[in-house]
């Protein structure tokens, strides 16, 4: 018959049409703006509507996820900002478009090199999100964030990064990325304790 | 077609006693062809040899030498490895005769290469600049050429570190200085004059033309650059009588930012996340490309562990499926069909790149190859994620797909017997993908030439035989059917261990030679052809982008159609202007 082909294609979409209120009576308020209900949205089980809000309701964001870097500091114990980065240069080095700029400090007395960053920029407009900085920095002093929403009215004025905006706590690190901040940490304290040990050994001999 | 009585490879020098000889350089392979052989000797390798399918023509700057060379990658359409033959002529008057006479899909190649290296390509057809535009000044892939952001021949740049003071590119150098025009030309005075002006380069294009007899005219129509239809920024010029398409000719370029003179620049490492912006909805295949041929010049160095094997399988697979959804729905929308499909489409690919972006951090720009595996193993539950798409989800979403469409009586109306590519066209106009297996050629790379672990998978080419947009259209059905029982396999035989062989390197020095590598990508053949100089950044970095390479033939299929139609049959041929343009 001509059109059987057509009115089984509009019983697709009709199915689609009703899977959506069949859902929303199903789950009631659940289903829009809740994490319950984005998860439902985003499974292998979702059926009729399955378009995510934005920016009311927001995807969340998979460990993995990367956007800008960021800079990694410690607490000291008096509350003191112990920065990873050593400008070892890496980073500056690795990165595609060539968007870090790294300013090394020097001792002012001695002109040797600090292991410290004097200024430390990443040019944001040209940051290509692609984490080679975060995945070969050997101090893990760089790590991509989870925040997108980067919009400023004159990215002219705003959008080099220097250290001040790039520094973030290792809490917050820890906060968006646990598994590998629980790794990494693992993977220093066993490099630390075999460090101490080689000197406990030398100390000895 | 390849026929039985064919000569075997071996028997190409006693063939050709003159003129061409074995390239001896470490590392290279293939032929040195004479540059006034070449015609005869390319006629015989397709006719006598069975090398039917061209698949790349490229130019590299040899400029110690003064050389400029030209490579060729021909292969047998019936399948195996490709037979590698060059021409090198002077730099300063480089100058190859036109193989579009004997490989039609060497037109838009060769014109590429005329564009941005300066090859001269003589009995060409319509040689004429592709990418840069008429009024450019200079062929920017010669390696004496200097763009206009231009700081350093090599990344990484000096002025990072550690002195690192910030400036902006743009403020260096402000838009308006920023390029250089031929002499003589004046941006400000300079405006195309009537329609000769617009259109007069274009191929057989004759303003005013027209049969006094018949009093018909002929109407030219420029579609795009800005029409929704063309998926991006892109020109179709299209000569009409009435409503049929006497002529068509593809311009591009709009999107073109030199992506191999960067990839030069670049280190081997930081080509990687740049291949994913080529063709943006497949960027695991990009990136496998790439590798593959970086894994080819390192050897052994670069042995990919059976794990990262499995997971770049499972990825590409997953990759072909995004692609080819999108490309049914935006089919459907070229068709009229406003995003109802389209968006019953997307909701697949929003589940797989949620894979990808719980894998390898980003939903499109992947960056997950790298050199000798994979960038990243499974975060915890992908695995479990994965398997409830491949065994549960995917086989009934397309098969609702498929009931929905495909035997929607509009839709057949519209796609069968138009924009029809024949087997013998498609192979000499160099189609790839499911373009060319559309019509009837049965050749996948993934069988054809294998690589990877591809070998170990039980799966069928996908084949049809119209050649129309319908049948490019069943081919993507069947394909990710296709792919759906690969990752079926793969997950089940996923096995345990490393995923990259040695501890990665922010910097590697590749080994001096040439390589290919290509990959079945979801819209063709993907090729990357490297030269390494033996230092950390590529001599030469040349993509064959399928999506560029099978416009060659869009012509070819609009002729005699409507107009209309045009629009479908671009869909049908699924490009992205990424990769296009590059
Ligand atoms: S962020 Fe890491 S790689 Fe970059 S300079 Fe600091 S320590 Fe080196
Ligand atoms: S994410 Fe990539 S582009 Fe951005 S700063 Fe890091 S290395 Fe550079």
């Amino acid at each position: 018959m001509y059109g059987k082909g057509i009115l089984k294609g509009l019983g697709v979409t009709l199915k689609h049409f009703i899977d959506t209120y069949v859902d929303d009576i199903r789950m009631g308020k659940s289903r829009y703006g809740t994490e319950k209900g984005i998860a439902y949205r985003s499974s292998k089980d979702a059926r009729g509507i399955f378009t995510v809000q934005y920016p009311e309701e927001k995807l969340p964001t998979p460990e993995e996820f990367r956007f800008i870097p960021f800079l990694v500091y410690d607490e000291g114990e008096d509350g003191e900002r112990e920065i990873r980065c050593t400008s070892c240069g890496i980073c500056a080095k690795v990165c595609p478009p060539q968007c870090i700029w790294i300013h090394r400090s020097k001792d002012p007395e001695t002109g040797r090199p600090v292991p410290e960053p004097a200024e430390f920029f990443i040019d944001v407009d040209v940051c290509m999100n692609c984490g080679l900085c975060a995945e070969f920095c050997p101090f893990d002093a760089i790590i991509m964030d989870h925040d997108y929403e980067l919009a400023v009215y004159d990215r002219h004025a705003n959008n080099i990064y220097d250290k001040e905006k790039l520094l973030k706590p290792a809490e917050y690190y820890k906060d968006i990325r646990p598994r590998n901040y629980a790794l990494q940490e693992a993977a220093r304290a066993e490099k630390a304790a075999k460090k101490s040990a080689a000197k406990a050994r030398r100390g000895k001999a | 077609m390849a026929d039985t009585t064919l000569i075997a490879e071996n028997d190409i020098l006693a063939r050709f006693p003159e003129g061409v000889s074995q390239d001896e350089r470490k590392g290279y392979q293939g032929y040195i062809v004479a540059a006034d052989r070449l015609v005869e000797f390319a006629t015989a390798l397709r006719d006598e040899f069975g090398y039917d399918y061209l698949s790349s023509v490229t130019g590299v700057d040899y400029l110690p030498e003064g050389k400029m060379e030209v490579v060729y990658h021909a292969y047998k359409s019936t399948g195996g490895g490709a037979l590698v033959f060059k021409v090198q002529v002077p730099r300063e008057d480089a100058v190859v005769p036109s193989l579009v006479g004997v490989y039609k899909g060497a037109d838009f190649q060769e014109r590429e290469a005329w564009d941005l290296l300066g090859i001269r390509f003589e009995g060409h057809p319509n040689l004429k600049r592709i990418l840069m535009w008429e009024g450019f000044a200079g062929h920017p892939l010669r390696k004496d050429w200097k763009e206009a952001y231009f700081e350093e021949e090599k990344k990484p740049f000096d002025s990072r570190w550690p002195g690192g003071d910030v400036y902006r590119a743009e403020d260096k150098n402000p838009f308006g200085k920023n390029v250089v025009y031929p002499e003589k030309f004046d941006p400000e005075k300079w405006t195309p004059v009537g329609e000769e002006g617009f259109y007069g380069g274009l191929r057989g294009f004759d303003a005013g033309d027209g049969d006094e007899d018949l009093k018909t005219e002929q109407v030219v129509v420029n579609l795009g650059p800005q029409h929704p239809s063309t998926h991006g920024v892109f020109r179709m010029v299209v000569s009409l009588e009435g409503e049929t398409v006497v002529r068509l000719e593809p311009v591009m370029g709009y999107l073109h930012r030199n992506h191999e003179k960067i990839g030069e620049r670049n280190t081997y490492l930081m080509n990687i996340p740049f291949t994913d912006r080529l063709d943006y909805l497949a960027s695991m295949s990009n990136n496998w490309g790439y590798v593959q041929a970086v894994e080819k010049l390192l050897g052994d160095k670069a042995k990919v562990p059976e794990r990262a094997e499995y997971l770049r399988v499972i990825m590409a697979e997953f990759t072909r499926i995004v692609n080819h959804v999108f490309a049914i729905g935006t089919l459907l929308n070229d068709l009229g069909a406003f995003f109802t499909p389209m968006l019953y489409a997307l909701e697949e690919r929003e589940l797989i790149l949620d894979i990808f972006e719980a894998v390898a951090g980003s939903r499109m720009m992947c960056n997950y190859f790298r050199f000798g595996g994979v960038a990243r193993d499974l975060p915890p539950g992908v695995y479990e994620k994965m398997r409830d798409l491949v065994f549960e989800r995917l086989p009934r979403k397309i098969d609702e797909l498929d009931r929905y469409l495909t035997e929607n009586e509009i839709v057949r109306a519209r796609c069968e017997g138009v924009g029809v590519l024949t087997p013998e066209e498609a192979i000499a106009y160099s189609a790839a993908g499911p373009v060319l297996r559309a019509s009837g050629v049965p050749y996948d790379v993934r069988r054809a030439d294998p690589y990877g672990i591809y070998d170990r998978f039980d799966f069928d080419v996908a084949v049809r035989y119209h050649g129309d947009v319908y049948d490019r259209y069943l081919v993507r059905l069947d394909e990710i059917r296709q792919s759906i029982r690969i990752l079926q396999q793969a997950l089940d035989d996923l096995p345990e261990g490393e995923i990259i062989s040695g501890k990665p390197k922010y910097s590697i020095r590749v080994p001096a030679g040439e390589a290919y590598g290509r990959v079945e990508g979801p819209k063709g053949e993907l090729g990357f052809y490297i030269v390494s100089d033996g230092s950390a950044n590529p001599w030469r970095y040349h993509v064959r982008a399928p999506s560029f390479i099978n416009l060659t033939a869009l012509g070819k299929m609009c002729e005699g159609d409507k107009v209309a139609d045009a629009i479908i049959i671009l869909g049908s041929i699924d490009i992205v202007l990424g990769e296009t343009d590059r």
